[in-house]
């Protein structure tokens, strides 16, 4: 531990580190513009200069490692002159354009220009002015406001490895760009905005909307994935004009994926605000509550109720879900599930429907096979993250893969396309590497698990797993979940243990069941289900749920309550509220305690608080907020080594359209076109 | 001054072939095996007792230089030979590539040797197509004379030579730019540390030198240090190209002994300054970089690091640009911020921002359409540039400016005085 | 007249539909590939750009911008980056005859300018420009390093120094010509030498 002098004060710093670093220990602000914690260092901008004894000229902070004995003063005249000197040299060609710029109120230039500016400009010849860059639907650039700061094309070779910004030209012609304007392809591009640190690269569907002063920011959580980023959501009135990443380490570090980011417009479109049935000519009207209570008391008063099966949707908080099992189990109901995909768990088995590493844990991995998964589209921060760990220049880290090729940007040795492929894992060449490792994590997509084979590959997988890990405290067998409502719903066992291993979908398209009661699940293949198959869809969104339904419930979504959500760790995390529901529509757990009470019953809560209290006492690890629980190792049973030829794709086929939010949100479709219509013509 | 059996380029004009028979007739790879038995510590002893300094520019000491090399290390060591010539004023390295490749190549070997490099590149700016063609054909003639290759000599060394093209980028004349372009990235310079010796070219220790610095190595090592050691003066030892251009009757190139008197070398080797010596007005002794002198500083100025440095200019690469009196000397000071405004790789803010800016004020100033005031400021702006950029591009971008203000500033303010009074 | 540049990336009109290199290049380039180091394969860019460009006729389309990354599993940006940031590279056709002034300082000094200025009077085109019959294009370029033969000016790969009004009237009328030309300084020196 190196001792060093900061403005002459002794300060005793961890090895290794920066000046820069050294200096924000000791609570001393070096201003910084190309400086990124999680960015290589670019020392570009200039601003970090400190004086250091012994060096004629001031040293960039960002760059210098500290060293034993150091002398750094930050505040000295050889400083603040240097730092002014750079100020101006970043303003002489910046537009004075900050009452119209989206960044004004959070630009570090703006910020740090009222510490270090000079206030008048001695610069008297005309300013640069940069033709302004096509990068897609999400990303409006004003390049004249550029200060080539780089931040971004790091981003882009580092972090999310699309590689696609570059500099063209040189010196005070150096322009940012993708290569001839292309759209940018990268499922984590919208971070370049953070990072950005003025208005150069802002948000295209925020751009002119609001100033930073006037938004409620509300901590919480997302749900358009099963990783669970925090976020922030900055709202105005009743709606969400933004969403913002908030860091959190174990978890998102400090990204967010565009879907995260962008596809909170889909809340404002196809909202369920009212009851709806269908009328005997086939078309759908409104109707009151009490009609659609009625209706739903002549279902499940029915003889054959048992002919009515349930199914929660993707994105249900915990609460919801566990509001309707209450009612389900007060009538007697068994016939319900959470999965739409029938994908393989194994009840009551957290370790079998969990990434059990942590996504921290990958950091400490020595090896990673993925099996199925095309991660940087089912959950792209955790792609950005195996992607860091698979180029830490410090070991060498392998990435195995078996499935179909996905472009993941991150280099892999491939094993084979197909299911059968999976027992290449046995060859004298990779055993030697398996073998080699002690911490492996093998990810599991949902595409295989969904499947007719994924009892025996996740059988197949464990028990390869177990038979390399030798730490008992080591669970590398990462399930990588699609939905931020699947954990919690399997943690609240909402399926009947007794025909887990049933397909239940299929059943419902065979017709085995009158009623279906869709509590937000809307991925079913609509027109496969019986004509006279009665459906009741409980929701938020007239999706493709909705246009088939008999009968319509409206539900407040996600911003409009709050609720615990389990993400693909099995860390409880909750949801909050940004706003009230549209149209006073009422939480599930009320509508359930009107509907039980016409069915003359009680419900054993009063309010949101004491139904949690009920969850927590059956389900106490839904109270264990934020917090990451491992999961000992599982036992596998007995499995096959025969492999069907089938080539195992994903099941997210569309990264920007995977439930009924996206689906409606207009950002969502203009990147859904754009985008993938790119990814088509390569 | 320097005796004719001292040269150490003696085809620098080309008057006699380039090729490797008459370059071994002038006495290059003669006796080079015997130079590879000394061990590599012997070789860079040698170096450092002969007071070689850089012929780059900076004028480090290249036995230091070379002792940077991580000794006893597996890991692969490259020699980088810096022919990205460039500086205005400067053409002694073409000079080397075209006329004596086999100095520069023998040096490359001994050099990477000593060094313990297996693999060198030479980097040669890409307008150099004639010259580069020489040395490619001087490579080839060495590889089937068994100079270069596996089992040199049938001594354990092996050694390859690689010619890399620059591509117009003055700015690669940095040592690190120079690497990042070898890498295939745009010449922008690294920040340091880690420096070249540790982490290189293709992450690993390298050695970057000028063509020149390493064209003397085996004529150094083959008359001895202290052959070299007392040419020149003390600390500015051995001799130098230099290079003679502007306003002189003969502009011509001369290898000298450092040390030589200024006044001399123009008026022996380039037939004086147009008009006479007394139409002399200014000298850039060093390459456009460094600040010019003005005539009474040239009157007994010797032309080595330390005098130049002591006068307030720089022996930088030897390149010396002489001014007449019938020149307008801010015309000529504002052409050369037009080249560094053009040559900033962009990525840094003081040398991006502060070149276009300086540029244009110096466009300004050469039609005296500024103030008193912006002439302060101007002066200001290079100190600004000057000691916080990542390279030496911003402080060459600032000194030749600060040169004019340190000497012609009074002339300066008459004229944009006379002129707001007309 | 006005100042275009070379480094404008052509219209698409200008463009060629497809690019590859030839057989002999492409033997060229296999060889570049392997001086350098298996995982620097970036290191190729330039020395395959400037080949790109001599296939060309002296410019660098953007599709053999995209065969190059192609070629070498690079993403397009750096190539871009590269031809952009280098000054040798042309992005817009160029004459068949590329005359490039240097007019920096030392040149500056032994009349560079009225050298640019006959150049431009004589083919009646400005900097970054062909003339009509495609034969002549014009650059005004920074340092060619021949400071000491000044002025000096390089024509496609080859340099001309120590010239003057006459002789470099006179080497425009060769090339138009196709008359025999001689390289180099276009005095009776043979290279560096002082003049005796």
């Amino acid at each position: 531990m190196p001792k060093i002098f900061i403005n002459d004060k002794v300060v005793e710093v961890d090895d290794g580190i920066t000046v820069l670093q050294a200096c924000e220990i000791s609570g001393i602000e070096i201003p910084r513009f190309c400086y990124h914690e999680r960015l290589s260092i670019a020392g570009n901008c200039r601003m970090c200069l400190v004086e250091m004894e012994n060096s004629t000229k001031p040293v960039a902070s960002c760059a210098m490692p500290v060293a034993e004995g150091m002398k750094i003063k930050t505040d000295s005249e050889m400083v603040v002159k240097a730092r002014k000197g750079v100020m101006e040299f970043l303003l002489i060609n910046h537009p004075l354009d900050c009452p119209i710029c989206d960044q004004g109120g959070e630009c570090d230039l703006q910020d740090q220009a009222m510490a270090y500016g000079k206030g008048l400009s001695r610069f008297v010849e005309n300013k640069r002015a940069v033709k302004d860059k096509h990068l897609g639907p999400l990303i409006k650039t004003h390049m004249t406001r550029c200060i080539h700061c780089t931040r971004c094309i790091r981003f882009s070779e580092e972090v999310s490895g699309n590689n696609q910004l570059g500099t063209i030209g040189r010196g005070e012609d150096t322009e940012i760009t993708s290569y001839l304007e292309k759209t940018i392809d990268s499922e984590l591009s919208g971070n370049v905005i953070d990072l950005c640190p003025v208005g150069a690269l802002t948000s295209k569907p925020y751009a002119f909307v609001a100033r930073p002063w006037e938004l409620k920011k509300t901590n919480s959580i997302d749900v358009f994935d099963a990783v669970g980023s925090n976020i922030r959501l900055d709202s105005k009135g009743d709606k969400i004009l933004r969403v913002l990443p908030r860091i959190n380490e174990n978890i998102n570090e400090e990204w967010i994926s565009d879907k995260t980011r962008f596809a909170y417009d889909g809340l404002n479109h196809q909202r369920i605000d009212r009851y709806y049935t269908r009328n005997n000519d086939g078309k759908i009207s409104e109707c009151s509550e009490d009609t659609a209570v009625n209706i739903l008391k002549s279902k499940f008063t029915d003889p054959k109720k048992n002919k009515i099966f349930s199914l929660c949707g993707n994105l249900i908080d915990c609460e919801s879900i566990f509001s309707l099992k209450l009612f389900l189990e007060k009538i007697g109901l068994k016939n319900y599930d959470c999965r739409q995909d029938n994908s393989f768990f194994i009840p009551n088995k957290r370790s079998s429907y969990i990434f059990n590493s942590s996504i921290s844990g990958i950091d400490e991995s020595d090896l990673c096979v993925i099996i199925g998964s095309d991660i940087r589209k089912e959950a792209p921060i955790i792609g950005a993250r195996l992607r860091k760990k698979s180029l830490d220049k410090t070991g060498d880290y392998n990435v195995v893969r078996i499935g179909y090729q996905y472009d993941l940007s991150i280099d892999a040795l491939e094993l084979g396309k197909s299911f059968s492929s999976l027992t290449n894992l046995q060859n004298s060449k990779y055993t030697k590497l398996l073998k080699k490792s002690k911490k492996p994590i093998f990810i599991i997509g949902q595409g295989p698990l969904c499947s007719s084979e994924g009892e025996n590959i996740f059988n197949f997988v464990l028990n390869l797993h177990n038979r390399i890990v030798k730490d008992p405290n080591w669970n590398g067998l990462n399930i990588l979940q699609n939905y931020s409502g699947r954990v919690g719903a399997l943690d609240l066992e909402f399926y009947n243990k007794k025909n887990i291993q049933k397909n239940n979908i299929e059943d419902i398209y065979k017709g085995k069941y009158e009623t279906l009661y869709l509590f937000g699940a809307d991925e079913l293949e609509f027109d496969k289900i019986p004509k006279k198959t009665f459906i009741i869809y409980h929701g938020h969104h007239g999706d493709k749920a909705a246009s088939r339904a008999d009968l319509i419930i409206p539900m407040p979504c996600f911003t409009e309550k709050e609720g615990i959500y389990v993400n693909l760790e099995g860390r409880a995390q909750i949801s909050r509220q940004v706003k009230m529901p549209i149209a006073n529509v009422e939480h599930s757990s009320i509508f359930f305690s009107k509907l039980a009470s016409s069915l003359g019953f009680q419900n054993d809560y009063s309010d949101l608080g004491s139904l949690r209290e009920i969850m927590f006492s059956r389900y106490p690890i839904l109270s264990k907020i934020n917090q990451f629980k491992s999961e000992k190792s599982l036992k596998p049973s007995a499995f096959s080594k025969k492999f069907s030829k089938n080539v195992i794709i994903s099941n997210i086929p569309n990264f920007y359209m995977t439930d009924s939010v996206s689906r409606n949100s207009p950002t969502m479709s203009s990147c859904s076109l754009q985008i993938n219509e790119n990814q088509n013509k390569l | 001054m320097i005796k004719k059996e001292n040269l150490i380029f003696t085809n620098l004009y080309g008057f006699n072939e380039p090729s490797i028979n008459f370059a071994m007739k002038r006495g290059d790879w003669k006796g080079t095996s015997k130079i590879l038995k000394l061990s590599k510590q012997e070789i860079i002893d040698k170096i450092k007792d002969s007071g070689l300094r850089g012929r780059g520019g900076a004028g480090f000491s290249t036995g230091m230089k070379w002792d940077f090399m991580p000794k006893g290390s597996s890991r692969q060591h490259y020699l980088v030979i810096n022919a990205d010539e460039g500086e205005p004023g400067t053409c002694k390295d073409r000079d080397i590539i075209r006329n004596e490749p086999h100095k520069l190549l023998e040096g490359c070997l001994i050099s990477g040797y000593a060094i313990g490099a297996t693999k060198c590149y030479i980097y040669i700016r890409g307008e150099f197509f004639n010259e580069a063609s020489i040395l490619q054909k001087a490579i080839e003639d060495c590889y089937n004379r068994g100079f270069l290759g596996k089992k040199i000599f049938g001594q354990n060394i092996n050694f390859d030579i690689y010619l890399h093209y620059g591509s117009g980028a003055y700015v690669c004349g940095e040592e690190t730019a120079l690497i990042e372009s070898l890498e295939g990235k745009k010449g922008q310079p690294r920040l340091k540390p880690p420096f070249p010796a540790n982490v290189g070219v293709f992450g690993k220790p390298t050695t970057v030198n000028n063509v020149e610095t390493i064209a003397v190595v085996p004529t150094i090592l083959k008359r001895g240090p202290n052959w070299f050691n007392n040419l020149g003066r003390e600390n500015n030892c051995g001799s130098k190209i230099f290079c003679i251009s502007g306003h002189v009757n003969n502009p011509c190139n001369v290898e000298e002994e450092l040390g030589v008197p200024l006044k001399y070398l123009i008026q022996k080797y380039a037939g004086d300054v147009i008009g006479g010596w007394n139409n002399l007005q200014a000298i850039i002794p060093g390459g456009s970089s460094v600040p010019l002198l003005p005539k009474n500083e040239c009157e007994n100025v010797l032309m080595d690091f330390d005098s130049l440095k002591n006068a307030g200019s720089g022996l930088g690469t030897g390149g010396i640009i002489v001014i007449n009196k019938q020149t307008d000397i801010v015309k000529v000071i504002a052409r050369l911020s037009e080249f560094y405004k053009h040559e900033s790789c962009g990525q840094c803010t003081p040398c991006r921002e502060g070149t276009g800016w300086l540029m244009r004020v110096m466009n300004r100033l050469v039609n005296d359409d500024c103030t008193v005031e912006e002439v302060e400021m101007l002066e200001e702006v290079t100190h600004q540039i000057e000691g916080h950029t990542i390279c030496a591009l911003g402080d060459a971008a600032a000194w030749p400016i600060q040169g004019l203000l340190k000497h012609f500033k009074k002339d300066i303010l008459n004229r944009i005085q006379k002129k707001q009074v007309a | 007249m006005s100042e275009n540049s070379f480094k404008v990336i052509a219209e698409d009109s200008l463009q060629p539909k497809s690019f590859s290199f030839s057989s002999d290049n492409l033997v060229k380039a296999k060889n570049i590939i392997k001086m350098y180091p298996s995982n620097y394969k970036e290191s190729s860019i330039m020395p395959l750009l400037s080949i790109a460009q001599n296939q060309n006729n002296g410019w660098v389309p953007k599709k053999a911008i995209e065969y190059i990354s192609d070629l070498i599993n690079v993403p397009e940006i750096k190539v871009l980056e590269l031809a952009t940031f280098y000054s040798m590279y042309n992005l817009s056709p160029v004459g068949k005859f590329h005359i490039e002034v240097c007019t920096t300082s030392p040149c500056m000094l032994r009349g560079s300018d009225s050298m640019l200025n006959l150049c431009k009077k004589k083919l009646g085109i400005g900097i970054g420009q062909v003339t009509n019959d495609k034969l002549f294009s014009l650059g005004k370029v920074e340092c060619l390093g021949a400071c000491v033969n000044a002025p000096v000016v390089k024509i496609n790969e080859n340099y001309f120094e120590d010239i003057n009004s006459q002789s470099l009237d006179q080497l425009i009328n060769n090339f138009k010509d196709n008359k025999k030309i001689k390289i180099g300084p276009q005095s009776e020196r043979k290279g560096s030498e002082p003049r005796k």
